[in-house]
């Protein structure tokens, strides 16, 4: 009797369990699982992959998140047999070095019409579509400034002044994009002599160069620094957390650099992969990277983020990207000469 | 070779058993493991250096351009500059706190010990953010080390707290093995007491002191995460390879700068076999164990001594608890444990950390597995120099390699189609792996050590009663060497807590750890919430080593009573 009831009830037990696989087979099998490498800041993955797979209920989105360097180098070394299927939300250099490289899959998503042009790769089909765009602006760290009596600047000029003498913290550009982007920036807009001459002055008021794009607002909002030049966002955010600092947009125009989406080559997810750069280029898309960007793809969206600066769309400097991945390691190679090895022992 | 051929009597010949071929088959395997995890990871990346950004073959053109570029040349000579000013300072400040602790009377000796462990439980990213805290421009203590803490003295700071628990580790092994029969000696030859540490307790301790050195030297020198947060302009080798791997996607030179870097490593592996081969063993069957009499003046001081160390590493670890509840530092003190809500700084939130715990827990078992096996096989086994050599090198290897270097070597490697282990990548195995191999050299020589303290008395014995080896091992040797092997388990399993520089390649969507995080956490500007999540892992990896201790105890009342006879 008990064994029988042992037995009904272990049997019951299996068919449940056997069921409850076979759910989850079906399950499985309609939801197609893509790989995503991203930079995108973390308080974004939740939304963005939320927004994408209310439209699209078959796939789902598996995030690999790390900072644009680390992510860069990963999909470089992984290239002989690429894990990702997508990269939404890295720097378009960096996907513009992967195109090069043969290992994006060119695809014109969707929506790419819609999209202004200097967001696009501009090879037909396009290799990446971008998102947003981000500055390498100042900010500058209003309470140290009453405490110091320091005058608030309003262009690059202003901040060779004397009075500046070792308050400036910038990205190492050897190390970070961002800090790359911000010296081709200076030497777009002034020129490659006047860039450096600019660049030489800097570097008596520049207390440290650091190895990260965020670092510079970081350290200017904790007051470590009284300027930072670096990631725009970064410093809306921290102003927006209580910091005591200003955005600064130069008068002279400044470096930036776009987010951008492309599909990886050789995925074996190629239609979802699709599916997610068609969706990544949308509207809607942008209406959400508009909650974190000032400055987006889609010109009909109009947005203002908490703690931006004003009119630095207009502002942007007219960076020849090209040029800017040639001319890469020579600027690099000048700048560490200059800059980088004799910098360590300014004690005096 | 020849000498040992010649002199090779037949009776031995018969020795060379099924035990013996079974124990050489077995370092052969061993080798092939440590060949899989060390060895070809890091060839795929230090192959790099020979090549161009394309993969055509350059020869030493890479080579040639990193010698004659002055700012990469300065970063090696700032790089030795550094670590040698840090063995300088820490390895005779642990052997004084190691002494005090092995040799003298303390109160709460058992605080002191745990006090001293406390930089190991944290990431390195820890002692960054408190001495920005404490002497920042906005720090503490600002004014207490007049100048800037960004840059070399920062990183030497951070650096001391960093391996001066290392350090300790080896040192409390070396000291506290002593024969008192040689002090009562001395003392009733009349010799002065600075005579007798001069010519019985430092040379007793000298491998130790050796092995430290090298640890402490090597450690600073392939460290990456104290440069990056607190070393300012002060560039190194380390930083160096951050610059060209992660800055400009240049493989090929980060490849060269790893390979200066491997540099150190193969003279620690030199200096090692040089040592190794004067040690006399020290504790013969007939030692008697030394213990410390109470002994007011000199017991007074060593207290006063660890009180003050053991406050330096409290500050620094009190500062980072501190921080890690600050609302908005620093214009914001007020305290809030909002910082500890993980899900709102990193999507994995609370995830990471049980991944950590996770890949701790199977790094401390396969890893001590692996690690005393194979040192048990290489001690063990006679003859057959050649391949247990090679082992010897391959487990040096990983001590000197940065975390960035052996990470990219591990995408290389097991990524690569034709690599039949690819299916391990992207998986927790990987990361498992990659951090027993990363932390190889300390549990390999950790174990080397335990075996050398037993009597080879025990084989032979075994061997004329025809008990197969692999049960001495089970029966004699493995029981006897518990401590040892817990130890090793604790080592790999915090260091698997707080590990960053390679594990931050290998992760997948659902593998990411708790010490990545933090990178990241830190990375977005929320300072306090990193910090939080540091003390999290010091806490875990405190609670894993009181544990231990507890286990210790128990187990040393048990299987360890034959060493108090």
């Amino acid at each position: 009797m008990t064994v029988f009831a042992t037995m009904r009830r272990a049997a019951v037990l299996g068919g449940m369990a056997l069921a409850a696989i076979a759910l989850s087979g079906v399950a499985f099998a309609h939801k197609t699982k893509l790989t995503v490498y991203t930079a995108i800041e973390n308080e974004q993955l939740e939304p963005f992959k939320k927004g994408f797979e209310a439209d699209n209920p078959t796939i789902e989105i598996a995030w690999v998140r790390d900072s644009t360097g680390v992510m860069t180098a990963k999909l470089i070394a992984e290239k002989d047999n690429p894990r990702a299927d997508v990269i939404w939300g890295l720097a378009a250099s960096s996907v513009g070095l992967m195109a090069g490289m043969g290992m994006i899959e060119p695809y014109t998503p969707a929506n790419a019409a819609a999209l202004k042009p200097i967001f696009k790769s501009g090879k037909n089909p396009e290799t990446w579509v971008g998102m947003d765009a981000f500055l390498a602006v100042v900010c500058f760290n209003t309470a140290e400034a009453d405490k110091n009596k320091k005058p608030k600047p309003t262009s690059w000029a202003d901040l060779v002044k004397p009075e500046y003498k070792d308050s400036i913290v910038m990205p190492n550009p050897a190390s970070s994009g961002t800090g790359y982007l911000t010296i081709a920036g200076w030497l777009t807009i002034m020129g490659e002599d006047a860039g450096w001459k600019f660049m030489d002055a800097l570097h008596q008021n520049v207390s440290q160069y650091l190895h990260s794009g965020s670092a510079p607002c970081v350290q200017a909002a904790k007051g470590e620094r009284l300027i930072g030049i670096g990631f725009d966002m970064r410093g809306a955010t921290e102003k927006t957390k209580g910091a005591p600092i200003d955005l600064i947009v130069p008068k002279e125009g400044l470096g930036w650099e776009m987010e951008a989406t492309a599909i990886v080559k050789g995925t074996k997810n190629l239609d979802a992969a699709k599916k997610l750069a068609d969706w990544a280029s949308s509207l809607k898309a942008n209406e959400l990277y508009g909650k974190y960007y000032a400055i987006v793809a889609n010109p009909t969206v109009k947005s203002m983020p908490p703690n931006y600066p004003a009119d630095g769309e207009k502002l942007m400097a007219k960076v020849d990207v090209d040029w800017m991945a040639k001319n890469r390691d020579r600027i690099l190679a000048e700048w560490t000469k200059r800059y980088d090895g004799k910098s360590a022992p300014k004690a005096k | 070779m020849s000498l040992a051929a010649s002199s090779r009597p037949p009776i031995l010949r018969i020795a060379v058993s099924r035990d013996d071929l079974m124990m050489r088959l077995g370092v052969v395997l061993f080798a092939v493991v440590l060949l899989v995890i060390v060895g070809l990871p890091l060839w795929s990346l230090l192959a790099k250096g020979f090549e161009d950004r394309d993969g055509k073959f350059v020869g030493l053109a890479n080579y040639v351009s990193y010698f004659s570029t002055p700012a990469l040349f300065d970063s090696a000579l700032n790089s030795l500059h550094v670590s040698a000013v840090c063995t300088l300072i820490v390895v005779p400040l642990a052997f004084f706190y190691a002494y005090a602790l092995t040799r003298t009377v303390l109160p709460v000796r058992w605080l002191f010990q745990g006090i001293s462990l406390i930089p190991i439980f944290a990431p390195s990213l820890l002692p960054g953010l408190a001495l920005v805290y404490l002497f920042g421009n906005q720090g503490f203590f600002k004014g207490l080390i007049g100048g800037s803490i960004y840059g070399f003295d920062g990183i030497v700071i951070a650096q001391i707290f960093y391996c001066f628990p290392h350090a300790t580790l080896i040192l409390v092994t070396a000291l506290a093995t002593a024969d008192a029969r040689l002090y009562e000696a001395a003392d009733a030859l009349g010799a002065s007491k600075l005579r007798v540490f001069c010519t019985v307790t430092l040379p007793g301790a000298k491998y130790g002191l050796i092995s430290a050195a090298l640890v402490v030297f090597t450690m600073v020198m392939t460290d990456f995460g104290i440069a990056k947060v607190i070393g300012g302009n002060f560039n190194v080798l380390a930083t160096d390879v951050y610059k060209q791997v992660i800055g400009q996607q240049n493989f090929s030179m980060g490849a060269v700068v790893g390979m200066v870097l491997l540099a150190p490593a193969a003279l620690a592996f030199l200096v090692d076999r040089v040592v190794q081969r004067k040690q006399v063993a020290l504790l013969t069957a007939r030692a008697v164990p030394l213990i410390p009499k109470p002994k007011l003046g000199r017991d007074l001081f060593f207290t006063g001594f660890c009180t003050v160390v053991s406050v330096g590493i409290l500050a620094i670890l009190g500062m980072a608890a501190w921080g890690s509840l600050i609302k908005y530092w620093p214009y914001n003190l007020s305290l809030t444990l909002a910082n500890y809500n993980f899900t709102n700084f990193d999507a994995s939130g609370w995830d990471s950390y049980f991944n950590s715990v996770e890949m701790a827990i199977g790094a401390a078992v396969f890893g001590t597995v692996l690690m005393f096996v194979g040192a048990w096989l290489n001690e063990k086994t006679r003859e057959f120099f050649f391949m247990r050599g090679v082992v010897q090198f391959l487990a040096f290897l990983p001590m000197a390699v940065p975390g960035l270097v052996l990470g990219l070597g591990y995408i290389f490697f097991f990524n690569a189609p034709n690599n039949p282990l690819n299916f391990l990548y992207a998986t927790l195995a990987i990361l498992v792996i990659n951090t027993v191999a990363h932390f190889y050299t300390v549990g390999h020589l950790t174990a080397t050590t335990a075996l050398k303290q037993i009597d080879p008395e025990f084989e032979s014995v075994s061997a004329s009663l025809k008990v197969p080896v692999w049960r001495t091992f089970a029966r004699v040797t493995a029981p006897i060497c518990l401590p040892a092997i817990l130890d090793i388990a604790i080592y790999l399993f915090v260091n698997a807590m707080t590990t960053v520089s390679s594990v931050i390649f290998l992760y997948a969507p659902d593998t990411k750890l708790a010490s990545v995080a933090a990178v990241n956490i830190e990375e977005a500007g929320t300072t306090a919430a990193a910090a939080a999540l540091c003390i999290v892992i010091v806490i875990t990896s405190a609670a894993v080593k009181a544990l231990h201790v507890l286990a210790d105890r128990f187990l040393l009342g048990r299987l360890q009573a034959w060493r108090r006879r």
